[in-house]
């Protein structure tokens, strides 16, 4: 590629030990290695107390982790070109999936999400989570930047395609990260201002028409976030007790395991979707805010590694995964301490559960690739 | 710039993704800086507030129901008790849906379809936290019913309570009375922090009328809850510091009565309908009080089932009327020692005044004849004979020479017409008439004819047997007036000291000249002396008898009741009454028996005196006493 030169210089300023020519050698980044094993870590301690002391649970965590990690190590090893091009074919098998869902799929909590595959349960809008930025970036990585209008337009219908599927199982929370991840690549392939402005006036717009599409549950959400003390045992349950358990906890906490809220089951989806109000509420508000710039340093990090990226595609979608990453960070911590309305989104890495982990460090992965290869094909 | 002149400027697009990165990364910020903002509200400046709430989230204050009061009777037979009974109960704040459970429950058949409205009326008037009970007690088949749908029914749930018990059954029901779910009503006339968790509520008899010192009152219990409300025992495996207030337990009642004599008493009523009262005349302890028939308390403590109530109301027999109490009825010739009394107090009469009874008697300017009971008339009579022979040509010149007005004023200062007092509602002031009193209730004037028959306790006159076994006292005691009772001691829940409750004296009946107290008393001890109307009652008996037979009509059949041509001729007959004291000489019993259509007063109803004063007196319990019922075994089928 004719701009690596470019970069060459910046890995010499390193001193190469032994783990770092390791790391390199498996295109690892060390840093957000590092950053990403202080988080799971510490989720893993976490959640030890928020399920209850339930050492199965915790052993479930544990190989659900392992699987990521390997699917990380993996994806890391793929060349970009090979990500590149399967790009589309992996988006359109997901879209193939998710319609298969929409028809056949098993339902699980109330919402069809699970494609059973006889050996394993299989939440095909996870792979849109990684296929959508990654088709945006393919679709418009040969193009000019920033992208005509006409792109923008097809890039769109690329995102609203499975985002409406997925909304429709209904899963709001997933659809709305699979969606920003698109829109973010968008974004970041320098989207105009006017565009950005018109698109929020549409938006605004779009609202009542939403809402009206929308599920009683997923209205009642929205309403009870204006007002959580509307239903108090209904609705509002879920946000009141995580703000109780947030704002019982103070600068210190309770302590490991002795938060009465989490333990006496007053909080819901304490060990998912709501961990982060166990970890307020027995670790204290200065561990929280401690996590929380462990998070930003990722998306930092997360996002140098894609600014420093070779190409187009590269920069997209590694700066899409950075800033994804970001917004289950923030839509989990929001919607926690209640400024955002209660939507499905586990906190990455802690919450227990699911294929997010697995898709998460997976995410990682592709990133690693697509940052770590180029010094190979510059050589 | 047209399209085809566009061509990729990978210089320019660097630069722009790198803003777009800072964009990103400063948006980032800003907005990780609004959560940290939050959390600081939330942990540090609303640290205090979210405490307090996530501390009241854990630790509940549950109450603990006292245990009520037991009842005993004078030789401390246990006539109400405590048993382990299996309740449905339901907790209004856990229950989704209230109207959709009480729909299911009843389709299970666990609770009335016709209860529903009632029961969502007393759920909504209760705390939503404490359980509000829906059935009393579950039969097994219940129980195991419920127990494999229990998921179904969040807020829903069984559990061991004490519940009430009369081991005696339906033996002196109407005095015990029964306790019952605590309704919507009972709601607004009690403390609710003392019957917190408390099911039951005396709904009548003494139950009822001393709900106050048989409840207690309930204590408090800290208790550390999930969010289920399910008890745990720690939080995070640490022990919370609890604060308890231990339940007041109910104070025990000791009563007057002598379940043995009590027992005696309705199985000589055997079957028939009427009323037997016994009681001490020199304290006005009630030893027995019989309304017969009767009805099983149990039925109502267990939750009764609509259909079984109904057929208890409905009776043709009116078996939860309490006769001794209620039942007003016209004294007949029993209300002559007390009219006798009156005349020689008023100077109508003395008492060895002579009058010639030839069977009929008129009043002076009408051809109207009153009758006496017997045809051919009684001959010669002074007061004491009169009384004897109970010679109506006698008590209704008696009357007429004495005056409504004055037969007014004796009567109501002997207590009729007025309530005893007694220490259980519901009893009934009868009526003693008056000129006033039928101007004001008819809006007639009162004719002299009116008076004759009064005389002979019939007529507008009306008492209950309470008030003759009260009134027959203060002659026993040339006076006294005790108001009659059925509890004579209370046994301290917390010390276990027997309080005895001292007699209530009411002001006392005093007489010009007191040896008219004597007149009277030979009267009726000539009654049951041979030639007396009750002489075949007091054969035999090691001690004197003073005592007054009494036959009433029966004017009508009582409305709305179902005609039944089997029972209407039976029902036409004449009550028979009989009130005695004993031993004449210094009573210790007065007895007042009501056997309603029983017939004649010296036949139907002297006997059954005569078994209690033996049982009384001489403690010939020669009827088995009665058994009590084991155990609460069977709850009563549905």
């Amino acid at each position: 590629m004719m701009l690596s030169g470019m970069h060459a210089n910046s890995t010499t300023r390193r001193t190469l030990s032994a783990s770092a020519q390791l790391l390199r050698r498996f295109h690892l980044d060390g840093m957000l290695l590092g950053l990403l094993g202080t988080v799971i870590l510490f989720g893993l301690f976490v959640l030890y107390s928020a399920a209850g002391e339930n050492v199965g649970q915790w052993i479930n965590q544990l190989e659900r982790l392992l699987l990521a990690m390997a699917s990380l190590f993996l994806l890391a090893q793929i060349p970009p070109p090979w990500l590149r091009r399967i790009s589309p074919v992996l988006y359109g098998v997901g879209v193939l999936l998710l319609l298969l869902v929409a028809l056949h799929g098993t339902v699980g909590k109330g919402a069809q999400r699970w494609l059973d595959l006889h050996l394993f349960r299989f939440q095909p809008s996870e792979i849109m989570k990684l296929a959508v930025p990654m088709m945006c970036a393919w679709y418009v990585h040969e193009r000019p930047l920033p992208p005509s209008l006409r792109d923008v337009l097809i890039m769109l219908l690329i995102i609203a395609v499975p985002a409406v599927l997925i909304a429709k199982q209904p899963d709001l929370g997933t659809a709305l990260l699979v969606a920003s991840a698109g829109i973010l690549v968008v974004f970041l392939a320098g989207l105009s201002a006017i565009v950005i402005t018109a698109g929020a006036i549409i938006t605004a717009a779009a609202v009542p028409i939403a809402w009206h599409f929308m599920h009683d549950y997923q209205r009642n959400r929205v309403l009870t976030f204006l007002d959580p003390s509307q239903d108090p045992l209904g609705a509002g349950y879920h946000s009141i007790q995580s703000q109780i358990a947030l704002g019982s906890g103070g600068l210190f906490g309770k302590g490991w395991t002795h938060g009465s809220q989490a333990q006496l089951e007053f909080l819901p989806e304490r060990s998912t979707d709501f961990i982060f109000a166990v970890i307020g509420e027995e670790l204290g508000l200065v561990i929280q805010l401690g996590l929380l710039l462990l998070y930003l340093a990722i998306v930092a990090r997360a996002l140098y590694l894609s600014v420093s990226a070779q190409n187009t595609y590269a920069r997209l979608v590694c700066g899409s995964f950075a800033l994804t990453f970001f917004v289950y960070v923030f839509v989990n911590t929001g919607m926690v301490s209640g400024i955002l309305p209660v939507v499905g989104v586990p906190l990455p890495l802690i919450s227990y559960g699911g294929t997010a982990m697995v898709t998460l460090l997976a995410s990682f992965g592709i990133l690693m690739s697509l940052h770590r290869h180029r010094q190979l094909v510059g050589a | 710039m047209s399209r085809a002149v566009r061509i990729k400027d990978h210089w320019r697009e660097q630069r722009l993704f790198s803003t777009r990165t800072l964009i990103a990364i400063i948006v980032a910020a800003f907005l990780t800086s609004m959560v940290m903002g939050r959390l600081f509200y939330l942990q540090v400046i609303k640290h205090r507030y979210y405490s307090e709430l996530s501390q009241g989230n854990r630790v509940r204050l549950e109450p603990m129901p006292p245990d009520r009061g037991l009842i005993y009777d004078r030789t401390g037979a246990v006539l109400a008790e405590n048993t382990p009974a299996y309740e449905l109960e339901l907790t209004p704040e856990q229950v989704p849906d209230i109207p959709d459970t009480l729909q299911r429950l009843s389709a299970l058949g666990l609770i009335e379809t016709d209860q529903i409205p009632s029961l969502a009326r007393v759920i909504r008037a209760s705390r939503k936290f404490s359980p509000v009970p829906l059935r009393l007690s579950l039969s097994e088949t219940d129980i195991a019913t419920f127990s494999v749908r229990q998921y179904e029914f969040p807020g829903v749930e069984i559990r061991t309570r004490l519940a009430r018990w009369y081991p005696f059954g339906e033996s002196a029901a109407h005095a015990l009375g029964y306790v019952g779910i605590i309704s919507e009503d009972d709601l607004k006339h009690i403390d609710r922090d003392e019957y917190g968790g408390s099911a039951l509520i005396g709904k009548s008899g003494l139950e009822s009328a001393y709900e106050k010192e048989l409840h207690g009152a309930a204590g408090q219990q800290q208790v550390v809850v999930n969010a289920q409300g399910r008890h745990v025992d720690s939080v995070g495996g640490v022990a919370v510091p609890l604060e308890n207030k231990p339940p007041r337990g109910g104070n025990d009642l000791i009563l007057g009565i002598d379940m043995r004599i009590q027992h005696i008493a309705e199985s000589a009523l055997s079957g028939r309908r009427g009323a037997v009262v016994a009681l001490d005349p020199n304290n006005g302890n009630i030893v027995a009080l019989v309304s017969t028939p009767t009805f099983d308390p149990n039925k109502f403590t267990r939750g009764i089932s609509t259909k079984d109530y109904v057929a208890l109301r409905d009776d043709i027999d009116k078996p939860l009327f309490d006769r001794a109490l209620r039942g007003t009825y016209p004294p007949g010739s029993t209300i002559k020692p007390f009219m006798g009394l009156a005349g020689l107090e008023y100077g109508a009469i003395e008492p060895s005044t002579a009058r010639n009874c030839h069977g009929g008697f008129a009043l002076p300017g009408s051809s109207h004849v009153y009758r006496d009971w017997k045809k051919e008339g009684h001959g010669t009579v002074d007061m004491r004979r009169a009384i004897a022979t109970s010679c109506d040509v006698y008590f209704y010149g008696l009357a007429e020479a004495l005056g409504i007005d004055h037969i007014h004023t004796a009567m109501s200062e002997l207590g009729f017409g007025n309530l005893t007092g007694i220490d259980i509602s519901g009893e009934r002031p009868g009526l003693v008439p008056s000129p006033a009193w039928k101007q004001q209730a008819y809006k007639q004037t009162w004719y002299p004819g009116e008076t004759v028959i009064v005389g002979i306790g019939q007529g507008y006159l009306l008492t209950t047997p309470l008030q003759l076994a009260h009134a027959t006292g203060i002659i026993a005691t040339h006076g006294k007036n005790f108001r009659p009772r059925l509890v004579t001691a209370v046994r301290d829940a917390v010390t276990r000291q027997v309080n005895a409750l001292p007699p209530l004296e009411d002001r006392a009946v005093t007489l010009k000249d007191p040896s008219h107290w004597n007149v009277i008393l030979e009267g009726m001890e000539k009654v049951m002396e041979p030639g007396g109307t009750g002489a075949a009652s007091a054969r035999g008996a090691p001690y004197r008898m003073a005592g007054k037979s009494g036959t009433a009509q029966v004017f009508n059949i009582g409305q709305n009741q179902k005609y039944d041509a089997g029972r209407v001729s039976e029902r036409l007959r004449d009550h028979a009454l009989f009130i005695v004291f004993a031993p004449a000489e210094s009573p210790k019993l007065v007895v007042a028996v009501l056997v309603e259509n029983g017939g004649h007063g010296g036949s139907a109803a002297a006997p059954i005196a005569r078994r209690v004063l033996d049982a009384y007196l001489l403690g010939k319990y020669d009827v088995a006493g009665p058994a009590p019922i084991e155990t609460a075994a069977d709850p009563q089928e549905r």
